[in-house]
Formats: structure tokens, C-alpha cells, sequence
């Protein structure tokens, strides 16, 4: 769903975040020269479309107690991918869950899965169960965790 | 952080109305002043509790492109080179983790063909290969942390 010009002066406006005040659409308005009921409605509709996920706050992982922060990563067979996929994509503390290339020989893994734990031991359970799920059918997995938060800014246009 | 701090990050994580006054609303769901949600939501923010709040866009649905591309980065020059990554608007998101592939970074392009000039002029600026990993196929996103 391509965008219009709107969406993307609304897009520029907000991607830094929505303004804190009492009227949010009414200050991006006023920020565009719009009207407040052309925001929401632009606002709604790409929210329809998808364009905009949700409207929502993203937390600091760290700042909420969650330090072990693993991306899991495992080498399944391409015929399978799909099936496992779906398969871990419905553990409830799997937060992303996709199918990315190898780049061989370094990297033979084709499924990757988020998991998040306020202790080692809690993401490291959630890594077992994983594992189990797949059995024989990943050959290897890795955890990289995250060890700092380098950036975090989400999508910015250019204006 | 006290409880309400907490209620206000789990609420404002599934989402929030498109309406006149959505603090408001959302303020009255939780039973709380609007000016007090207003005020929480600005310090959890300040503190960085929040790295964010507004509208999440996904750029492939606005006809863009998004990637998770690793970088090997020699350790005495991992400074040098998260400055450079950095730099690039189009790097949403980076991650330090412990592996050779120790850089990990999210490209979100308004257009499809800004994924591969971004990656080849990350290349260009820090002489590193770019391991490009764009999605094949996703099967879930519905991060949700409870605090």
C-alpha cells in the first residue's frame, strides 16, 4: 500500500515519537497546516493497511529487568522451515520468529528466534524448550545475546 | 518504576486510540489523572524505561524495505565502527551481541533499492563485509514485555 503525500508529512511528523500532549493528532495537525480530523484519518487508515503497526510505546528491554536478550538461531532443513517455524512462533515467550538466508560456511543458520529473560537461567530454559521442539531435525543452534543496545530509533524518513 | 509506572508500560504496549483526546481516554481506562498519565509517560520516556512511544511504521508496507544485516567487527575497532553504522538514518536499530558477528543492525528504506546502496556505502565507510539477512518468510512479531 503505497503512501500518499500526507501520510508521509504525518509519517516525518510522528516518527520520533507522538506528541505529549492533552490533543496528540490535533498538535501534528497544526505542526502540517491540517486539520486534526485528517490526521486520524490518515492516521487511521494507514493503521488499517499496516503502514503503521500500532501506535505504541517500545520499551528498553534492560530497563525492564529482561538482560538476557537471545537471538537463537538454528539450522533446520529448508523443506522444514516453514512447518518448525510456525511451530516456534507459537512458544508464547517467542517474541520474532523468521526465516533469514545462510551465508555459508559461516552461517548455516536458516530459522532465527527471539527470546527474552530476566535471569540466565530463564532464557536458557526458554533456549531447552526450543531445542526440544526441534529435536533431531536442527543439526546446530547458537544464542547471541545481546550485550549493549547500540541504537534504537525505529524507521526515519528522509524529508 | 512503581505498580503504576508499570500498568502505564503494559498498556501502552498493545496500543493506544486514534481519537481527540487519547490520553484521556487510556487515562480513564487505568483510573488515573490524564495529567498524571501525561507526566509518567514523560519521565518513563526521559529515563529511557521507553526508548519510544508513538506510532510503530512498517516500512515494507509503506512500499520500503527492511533487513537484519551482521557485521564482523575487530574488536579495537568496534567504536569506530558503531559510530559509522549509526549514522545512516536508515539504521532503525543495533545491536551488540556476542558472537564473531558481533554487530547487528535493522535497515528500514523508504524505497527497496535503498537496502543494497545503504549496505554497499556501510561497506565503502568501514571496509567490512555486510552479511545481508532479509526475512524469506515471517511467522511471528508480537513483542510484549511485561514490566
Amino acid at each position: 500500500m503505497p503512501i500518499d503525500e500526507i501520510d508521509r508529512q504525518i509519517i516525518q511528523a510522528t516518527q520520533a515519537g507522538l506528541p505529549l500532549v492533552r490533543e496528540p493528532y490535533q498538535a501534528v495537525a497544526e505542526q502540517l497546516g491540517l486539520s486534526a480530523q485528517v490526521v486520524m484519518l490518515h492516521m487511521a487508515e494507514m493503521q488499517q493497511t499496516g503502514v503503521i503497526r500500532r501506535i505504541a510505546a517500545v520499551p528498553n528491554h534492560y530497563k525492564l529487568g529482561y538482560r538476557y536478550n537471545g537471538m537463537t538461531v538454528w539450522d533446520v532443513e529448508d523443506s522444514h522451515v516453514d512447518e518448525l517455524g510456525q511451530k516456534v512462533a507459537k512458544l508464547s515467550f517467542v517474541s520474532h520468529c523468521y526465516q533469514r538466508p545462510r551465508h555459508l560456511p559461516d552461517w548455516p543458520y536458516n530459522l532465527f528466534a527471539m527470546v527474552h529473560g530476566k535471569t540466565e537461567a530463564d532464557a536458557e530454559q526458554q533456549v531447552a524448550i526450543i531445542a526440544e521442539l526441534l529435536g533431531e531435525q536442527a543439526s546446530s543452534h547458537e544464542v547471541l545475546y545481546s550485550t549493549k543496545i547500540l541504537k534504537k530509533t525505529g524507521l526515519r524518513i528522509g524529508g | 518504576m512503581d505498580t503504576t509506572d508499570k500498568i502505564i508500560v503494559n498498556r501502552l504496549q498493545q496500543g493506544f486510540p486514534i481519537c481527540a483526546s487519547p490520553y484521556q481516554r487510556v487515562a480513564e481506562e487505568l483510573g488515573i489523572a490524564e495529567a498524571e498519565l501525561l507526566t509518567r509517560l514523560q519521565a518513563l520516556l526521559a529515563d529511557g524505561v521507553l526508548s519510544r512511544f508513538g506510532p510503530m511504521y512498517h516500512a515494507e508496507q509503506m512500499g520500503g524495505a527492511l533487513t537484519l544485516a551482521a557485521l564482523k567487527v575487530p574488536e579495537e575497532r568496534f567504536d569506530e565502527v558503531t559510530d559509522i553504522v549509526n549514522s545512516f538514518p536508515e539504521v532503525a536499530h543495533n545491536y551488540a551481541r556476542n558472537h564473531l558477528l558481533n554487530m547487528w543492525f535493522v535497515l528500514a528504506t523508504e524505497k527497496p533499492e535503498q537496502v543494497q546502496s545503504v549496505i554497499a556505502e556501510i561497506e565503502r565507510q568501514t571496509g567490512l563485509v555486510v552479511y545481508n539477512m532479509p526475512k524469506i518468510s515471517e511467522y511471528y512479531v508480537g513483542l510484549q514485555l511485561e514490566a
